[in-house]
């Protein structure tokens, strides 16, 4: 009942809300807003997580933060709407939040029949399973017949059915509404597994009253390019999400840092100019001003500043950058110049 | 209301018009024909402008506008289904059906026993024994005092979750076990010939019932009861005890083992389902149960009184005389138990039992996008259940109802 009440505000908001929506550009409704509306998880330790102040951090937090930085030149002007699997998209098109940066996979059908437009990959991930040391299950293969876990409205649901079906074993799914559910009824020994992103395993593993007694079994059963979404139909909004995400890398790439960005201001480096904005007119060309990459580094930092203050060694996650490496250190996050 | 103000405007309208002459405003006939044709046109323009509204904006948002993901293939999972569902060749049309059936299951289910209980509690709480009658009112009070929400997590999270797991499963008699994936009992198997257990269980019941309308005949004619009771259980479990010996045993039952995760060989009744029908049954048994003490309570004490000068005994007084003329008074509330239980139903959304609004408001919601067609047919869906139910209640309040000659 509560959803239906729910979703039947979410369909009052896309008969009555979405035109004037359409009528102005998104950056403007943000700017004149004074304040940038992200869709993000309610809690995800690493991409999305509010702190004991209720001050949002992580990966996901930090491609707000970003977008923010490069209008505002304000890290801090973004409000969180924290949103299940389930009801993301209806957000996002219903126009209750500008961008949707929540660990979403981006797939083709979300894509071409949501009316969502992914604009880059913040994170490449791939789907796992956790199981209990004790039962001794040492691959997902051996899974057979086996309660699973899994969250509602997600591409986990579909790739946990196709990986079963493929190698012909049975399972049981049983399907939660959100994250903090599922993983408690794993937990609490509801499942005999556990499954999500590796990336959600390694965070939610944390939350777990025994974390040494659960490990996270060496298959990745699929393809999850996690990245932020916008609407469709609004080109320029989407480059500017598109852009700051490359920013990020480009700085990387570059070697800027948000400690010395500054100093990097004084490069004769062409590139270097060209992304902080002091040769050309690059910001311009979207609505923003020219040295809004400088912006986004000075108060967010980099993509590799972010990953390991976030997920990597300098959180209690420590993810291996793996696929998430720069492709000149053996990764495949790639960014075009910004020229 | 908006005849009013329809009336107020015309008044200071017409304020040029000589009030010698009658106008066609006076007329209070045509004035109302007017006032309801505004308001109709008003608001039949407003659906009209809500509609084209709606399907402009998801058009402009690239959402889908039609139902052509009814027939796509769904290719996830569900864990309870009463009819087939493959992930691989099922579409998102069978999991509506999915869901519709589970919906139906644990509403039916629900309504039934939380009758029984009900019915149960509100004659305890009638009793004359003072400690079943505190108990009921105890129970009654306590369920009907807290919210269902916090009711089927507590059944969910604090009941059934701490059962043991699998492999030290509660053993039950009778072949069956209780631990944290649910209940699994013996699975009963039919072979090709179990049709005739079937028809020999229906010719129990047709037995049953016209021998319950010979012995009322003959007691109305000749004042000599017949044994309905008696006659009625041994024809519902002769026949098709004899049908089963006869055909050579075309049933049996297969035993749950543990292999591996989890048992196999049992028919698995989930927690999710569990705690889904406890939750109803016992928080609507108590509303019953009110209905039913408010019912019996109406009936005049001089009936019962009446049939015990007339030498019926306790249990006859309240099976023939008193139940019969509280149930008129009962029946219109509790059709609207029965339909908030199936409302409430929906619950289930937090304790992961896939009924409708778990499968096609939240799964196919989220894998079409088809967010507003999905929500129209959910609540379409629920709109119809409620009205199917209602339709049935009144029918037979009509036939309970007292008689006007």
């Amino acid at each position: 009942m509560k959803k239906i009440i729910a979703s039947a505000i979410a369909l009052a908001t896309v008969s009555v809300a979405a035109l004037p929506a359409t009528a102005a550009t998104t950056l403007d409704t943000v700017k004149s807003r004074g304040v940038l509306v992200c869709g993000t998880n309610p809690g995800l330790a690493g991409f999305a997580m509010p702190d004991d102040k209720g001050n949002y951090t992580g990966l996901d937090v930090d491609v707000c933060r970003a977008i923010a930085s490069a209008i505002f030149n304000d890290p801090t002007k973004v409000k969180f709407i924290p949103l299940n699997a389930k009801d993301r998209f209806t957000a996002l098109q219903s126009g209750e939040v500008d961008v949707l940066a929540r660990n979403t996979t981006w797939t083709q059908s979300r894509q071409s029949e949501l009316g969502l437009m992914f604009t880059n990959v913040n994170y490449y991930d791939g789907q796992g399973f956790m199981v209990r040391k004790k039962l001794g299950v040492a691959s997902a293969l051996k899974l057979d017949g086996a309660s699973i876990c899994v969250q509602q409205g997600t591409t986990t649901e579909l790739n946990l059915t196709d990986f079963f079906r493929k190698n012909n074993i049975k399972y049981s799914p049983v399907t939660f509404q959100d994250a903090d559910q599922t993983v408690k009824a794993y937990d609490s020994g509801r499942c005999d597994a556990f499954t999500t992103d590796a990336s959600g395993l390694a965070a939610e593993r944390v939350k777990l009253v025994n974390p040494s007694e659960h490990i996270i079994l060496p298959e990745i059963i699929s393809k999850e390019p996690l990245g932020p979404a916008v609407r469709k139909g609004d080109d320029q909004w989407f480059d500017i999400v598109q852009w700051t995400g490359f920013a990020m890398l480009d700085a990387e790439e570059a070697g800027v840092t948000q400690a010395n960005v500054d100093a990097m201001l004084k490069s004769d480096d062409p590139g270097i100019k060209r992304l902080l904005g002091t040769e050309g007119k690059f910001g311009q060309t979207m609505g923003l001003t020219n040295d809004w990459a400088y912006r986004i580094i000075k108060n967010v930092g980099n993509y590799g500043e972010s990953f390991e203050r976030n997920v990597g060694e300098g959180s209690p996650l420590k993810l291996a950058r793996g696929l998430n490496q720069l492709w000149t250190k053996g990764g495949i996050q790639y960014a075009p110049p910004v020229r | 209301m908006a005849g009013g103000i329809v009336s107020q405007v015309s008044k200071s309208g017409s304020s040029d018009v000589s009030p010698a002459k009658p106008s066609l405003w006076y007329n209070p006939e045509i004035r109302g024909y007017v006032a309801q044709a505004v308001v109709a046109i008003v608001l039949a323009y407003l659906f009209y402008e809500a509609f084209h509204n709606a399907r402009d904006n998801m058009l402009a948002h690239h959402m889908p506008t039609n139902f052509n993901f009814w027939n796509n293939i769904a290719g996830f999972d569900i864990s309870q289904t009463l009819i087939y569902f493959n992930a691989s060749t099922s579409t998102f049309g069978r999991a509506f059906f999915v869901g519709l059936l589970n919906t139906l299951l644990v509403a039916g289910l629900g309504i039934v026993f939380a009758t029984i209980l009900g019915f149960i509690v509100g004659i305890a709480r009638l009793s004359s024994n003072w400690v079943v009658a505190k108990l009921a009112l105890v129970y009654v009070e306590l369920f009907r005092n807290v919210p269902l929400l916090l009711q089927l997590l507590f059944w969910y999270n604090a009941v059934l979750r701490p059962l043991p797991s699998p492999r030290q499963s509660l053993a039950l008699p009778g072949g069956a076990f209780l631990n944290n994936r649910g209940l699994i009992l013996p699975n009963p198997i039919f072979s090709a010939n179990a049709i005739w257990l079937w028809l020999a269980l229906a010719l129990g019941i047709a037995v049953a019932y016209f021998y319950r309308r010979f012995a009322r005949r003959r007691q109305a004619v000749t004042g000599e009861p017949g044994q309905v009771l008696l006659v009625s259980i041994a024809a519902l479990v002769g026949f098709p005890v004899l049908g089963y010996f006869i055909l050579g045993e075309p049933m049996h039952l297969t035993f749950p083992v543990l292999r591996g995760f989890n048992f196999v060989g049992g028919l698995q009744v989930y927690p999710e389902f569990i705690s889904l029908l406890l939750g109803l049954t016992i928080y609507t048994a108590t509303f019953i149960a009110e209905i039913v003490r408010g019912g019996i309570t109406a009936v005049s004490k001089g009936q019962r009184e009446a049939a015990s000068a007339l030498g019926f005994s306790h249990s006859q007084s309240l099976r023939l005389i008193v139940v019969p003329q509280a149930m008129r008074v009962i029946i219109p509330p509790l059709t609207n138990q029965f339909l908030n239980l199936t409302k409430n139903s929906t619950l289930a959304v937090a304790i992961a039992y896939p009924e409708l609004a778990q499968v096609f408001m939240g799964t196919v919601l989220n894998q079409t996008g088809a967010a507003v067609q999905i929500v129209f047919v959910t609540m379409g869906v629920y709109l119809a259940i409620s009205l199917i139910t209602a339709m049935i209640m009144n029918v037979y309040n009509k036939r309970v109802a007292l008689a006007e000659r």
